[in-house]
């Protein structure tokens, strides 16, 4: 789809001047410049921890800025609270969806601002204003549907029209893609379209270089809570950005050597597994992993990736079938067990399985090895050997803030986290690695770290299993593809080989004609 | 300006002002009641630290609830709440009775006896909930507060049976035999003139340290830590959640117990029928609470719970309700769990501050 700009160049809507906010004796933002126009689509750019989320945390009213100004629609305001922020026409989509589960799509939406008949919720005015202003901007929702029972991108939708709903002109959109599949994401594009058709102006924060060229106007980049520019999308190409954003050439291209695969290190049979409604997901699955070679589990989410890798994890029990590891029965065994047995893994989600957020991150390196030598002796932790170990991966791998191994490993930023998690994986250099979209959320400079990692891990004759539902780092790091649909495996394709199209195709539940 | 940020950052100055706060509402409560806060308080303070004696006195009714609070604080920790350590305090303190009364062996190994009958059922007490958890998903705290009261009549069941009962003696066990005493030498109790001066308190002191130890320092606190804070990740890293869960309840229900065992084998030396909860378990919470869930601030937090215990016992001297110590330290327990507010307040103040 061609994009067609909806800016009004003459109308600036809001305008952030030499935001400085600090946190102690931490700079976040260091006079950081924004200009943002009537029915345009600016994009902030910025490594993870660049600072990108405190400045719309700023404009959102929730952080008070420590010096600078904000204006909107040229007035200079002071914005104390999200309530003003929205009272302002300013309306947040934050990264992680803050819906109440049980509660249908209308009731979310008008949460806090319902209309009222009498003393009663007039709830079919509320669903008809719902109704309207999604026909208005083609989203499609079921206003009835309760939020336990959508899809992902369908919450999203959600999200955005609960602000459209409180009135706003200006749309902050924090890391909008970082859970949608393909479909869903060139839905949002067409979404944030119609908003601007309308006047609407959409802040969009991302790295992703991709979506910025295809939907936005400007772009200000931000670097470790510095301003660094603000370029019109339209005259640089993705590498210029990317080189903006990190201060050095980007490499997109993942150097992998030729190497022939070793002898089958994971080998599964006939898997048969339910998912925790009792629906069987799992329906005969068999796939093999080779020393020395990446496999790429392409498959759009819920034909059962999540429940195999649970399985081979060991934190879900099968129902029939045969799992070995290096010729070694793995068959619904324990976590300790199977990784023991040389799996490991990076899993999907990384607050809930990867980390102990309250722990510290140097604590968190030592997850599977704590009561081995040399963090422990006779049941007693040594401190100094953890703390060294910590310091040790925390400059190999990058890990910032430097120094904060005593820290909580949640006061990390998303893709510090993720690599805490990298960090202790690879360095548990096991025979088998389950990367399990290793990449979600990070930035393009910690996205080509990871990848090296990975194949460097391949490099030495590990096996592994990456699982993603970005088929571009499917395609760009696998050496052969099998595609998941409906709880088997319906297709292989060799990674050089691959094609976007036949793939999508094989994902969608299409045959593969040989 | 750093030492003076890191001031504010600490916890113990919000548990301070905390403390302040309950103190002045609870004058606010004694004026209303026409009693004078100040005469009132200096009582109080000087029935606490006028004398040796009343130190002493202070140690001894704070050693019990230092250990439920360690018990409490200990479960915090680790991720379950343990509202049960009432419950495991008495059956603990009917386990020493049963031992301190049936059993005549000499005192080296009478006393430990006593002490690993209580801490065993207390563990055991705790387990069963721990179990019923695990296996069944009961949520603990229903199953404790039950088991409280279980507990509760069991024990009143047990001291009015003829083999514990003291006849003629009203609603009490026969007195635990002497060799089953942790109560100091006839000589430290004339010279201290505290008539129940006891060994608790070093028993309590030196089983915080311990649990100080497990919980920072050895891997089976980091093993019970990483459970209590994310089950799932714990879970990932090959660690036996629900092995960790039980653990952290024995322990956490031994400590209670040893409470129990404390309490009759030094002050009490008998068990007399309950006519309502004793509470030691409940002020354990308040005393965790206080003390920031810290084995070593609870010593402390203890030791302020107990001096507000005994000299709160003085105040009817004056004509002053005792129970205005519960009003202190309830509105203690809630200006501590809204410290955060007070944080930001105060972080707030002096961040406006340094930019002028």
């Amino acid at each position: 789809m061609e994009r067609v700009s909806h800016m009004d160049p003459n109308t600036v809507v809001i305008e952030m001047k030499e935001i400085v906010k600090k946190f102690g004796d931490f700079t976040a933002n260091d006079h950081i410049n924004l200009k943002v126009h009537k029915g345009e689509v600016h994009a902030i750019l910025g490594e993870n921890g660049a600072g990108k989320s405190t400045l719309m945390n700023v404009l959102y009213g929730l952080y008070k800025p420590t010096s600078g100004s904000i204006f909107v629609n040229g007035k200079e305001t002071e914005i104390a609270s999200p309530r003003h922020a929205i009272d302002l026409g300013i309306g947040m989509v934050h990264q992680h969806f803050m819906l109440i589960q049980p509660f249908t799509v209308t009731e979310n939406i008008i949460l806090g601002v319902e209309p009222q008949k009498g003393i009663v919720v007039d709830k079919k005015l509320a669903t008809q204003k719902v109704i309207e202003i999604s026909e208005r901007y083609g989203m499609k929702v079921d206003p009835n549907a309760k939020i336990e029972d959508i899809s992902v991108g369908m919450q999203q939708r959600v999200e955005i029209l609960k602000v459209l709903y409180r009135g706003a002109d200006t749309l902050i959109l924090d890391e909008p893609t970082a859970s949608l599949t393909p479909q869903e994401i060139d839905e949002l594009m067409e979404i944030i379209q119609n908003l601007t058709a309308d006047g609407k102006s959409v802040i969009l924060i991302t790295h992703k270089l991709k979506e910025i060229k295809a939907c936005s106007d400007n772009c200000t980049i931000i670097r470790q809570g510095k301003y660094i520019n603000t370029v019109k999308v339209g005259d640089v190409s993705e590498n210029d950005l990317a080189a903006m954003m990190v201060g050095r050439e980007v490499n997109f291209h993942v150097e992998k050597k030729e190497q022939e695969p070793g002898a089958v290190a994971l080998d599964i049979k006939d898997l048969h597994a339910k998912d925790y409604r009792g629906v069987e997901i799992l329906k005969g699955l068999s796939l093999n992993v080779r020393e020395g070679e990446i496999v790429g589990l392409a498959g759009v989410d819920g034909n059962g990736q999540t429940e195999l890798v649970e399985i081979l994890t060991g934190l879900k029990t099968a129902e029939s079938g045969q799992i070995t590891m290096a010729g070694k029965d793995a068959f619904n065994k324990t976590p300790k067990e199977v990784f023991d047995m040389g799996i490991s893994s990076i899993p999907a989600d990384r607050q809930k399985h990867g980390l102990v957020l309250e722990f510290s991150n140097e604590d968190n390196m030592i997850l599977q090895h704590f009561e081995e030598a040399p963090f422990s002796n006779k049941g007693i932790l040594d401190r100094k050997a953890i703390h060294a170990h910590a310091t040790e991966l925390m400059e190999k791998f990058d890990i910032r803030p430097r120094g904060s191994e005593v820290k909580p490993a949640g006061t990390l930023s998303g893709g510090n986290q993720q690599k805490v998690i990298i960090a202790r994986e690879v360095t548990n250099d096991k025979e088998l690695l389950i990367a399990v979209n290793p990449t979600r959320g990070l930035d393009v400079g910690a996205i080509e770290f990871v990848h090296k990692y990975i194949v460097e891990q391949r490099n030495k004759g590990r096996a592994i299993l990456l699982v993603s539902f970005e088929l571009d780092e499917i395609m760009s790091l696998s050496d052969r593809i099998e595609v998941i649909f409906d709880g088997q495996i319906t297709g292989s394709v060799e990674g050089k080989n691959a094609d976007e199209k036949e793939l999508g195709f094989l994902m969608a539940g299409g045959k593969k004609h040989e | 300006m750093n030492k003076k940020r890191g001031i504010l950052h600490s916890n113990v100055l919000y548990t301070i002002i905390a403390i302040l706060i309950g103190f002045i509402i609870g004058a606010i409560f004694l004026a209303v009641a026409n009693i004078s806060p100040v005469e009132a308080y200096s009582k109080l303070l000087s029935s606490v630290v006028s004398k040796p004696k009343y130190w002493f006195w202070t140690l001894t009714y704070a050693s019990p609830i230092i250990l439920t609070g360690l018990s409490v604080a200990f479960s915090f920790r680790t991720g379950v709440f343990n509202i049960g350590a009432e419950g495991q305090f008495v059956v603990g303190s009917l386990a020493a009775t049963i031992i301190g009364i049936l059993v005549d062996v000499p005192a080296v190994i009478h006393i430990p006896l006593c002490i690993l009958a209580a801490a065993l059922a207390g563990c055991c007490w705790s387990l069963i909930c721990g179990i019923m958890k695990v296996k069944k998903g009961i949520h603990e705290v229903l199953s404790f507060i039950m088991f409280n009261w279980i507990a509760y009549y069991l024990s009143n069941f047990a001291v009015n049976t003829q083999t514990l009962h003291k006849v003629g003696s009203g609603e009490a066990t026969k007195d635990l035999l002497p060799s089953a005493r942790l109560l100091f030498p006839k000589s430290v109790l004339t010279l201290t003139g505290c008539s129940a001066a006891n060994a608790g308190i070093i028993i309590a002191i030196v089983l915080a340290v311990v649990v100080w130890v497990i919980i920072e320092k050895t891997t089976l606190g980091y093993k019970l830590k990483a459970v209590g804070f994310n089950k799932h990740a714990a879970q990932y890293g090959g660690i036996d959640s629900n092995k960790s869960i039980l653990t952290a309840l024995g322990i956490s229900g031994a400590l209670a117990g040893l409470g129990g065992a404390v309490q009759t084998m030094g002050m009490g030396g008998r068990l007399a029928q309950f006519a309502s909860q004793e509470g030691y378990g409940f002020e354990g919470i308040t005393v965790a609470l206080i003390g920031g869930s810290n084995p070593i601030g609870v010593i402390f937090s203890g030791i302020f719970y107990g001096a507000m215990k005994y000299g709160g016992s003085k105040l009817t001297l004056i004509n002053a309700p005792s129970e205005i110590i519960n009003i202190i330290m309830g509105c203690v327990v809630i200006f501590i769990a809204i410290a955060h507010v007070f944080k930001e307040l105060f972080l707030n103040i002096s961040k406006k501050k340094e930019a002028k």
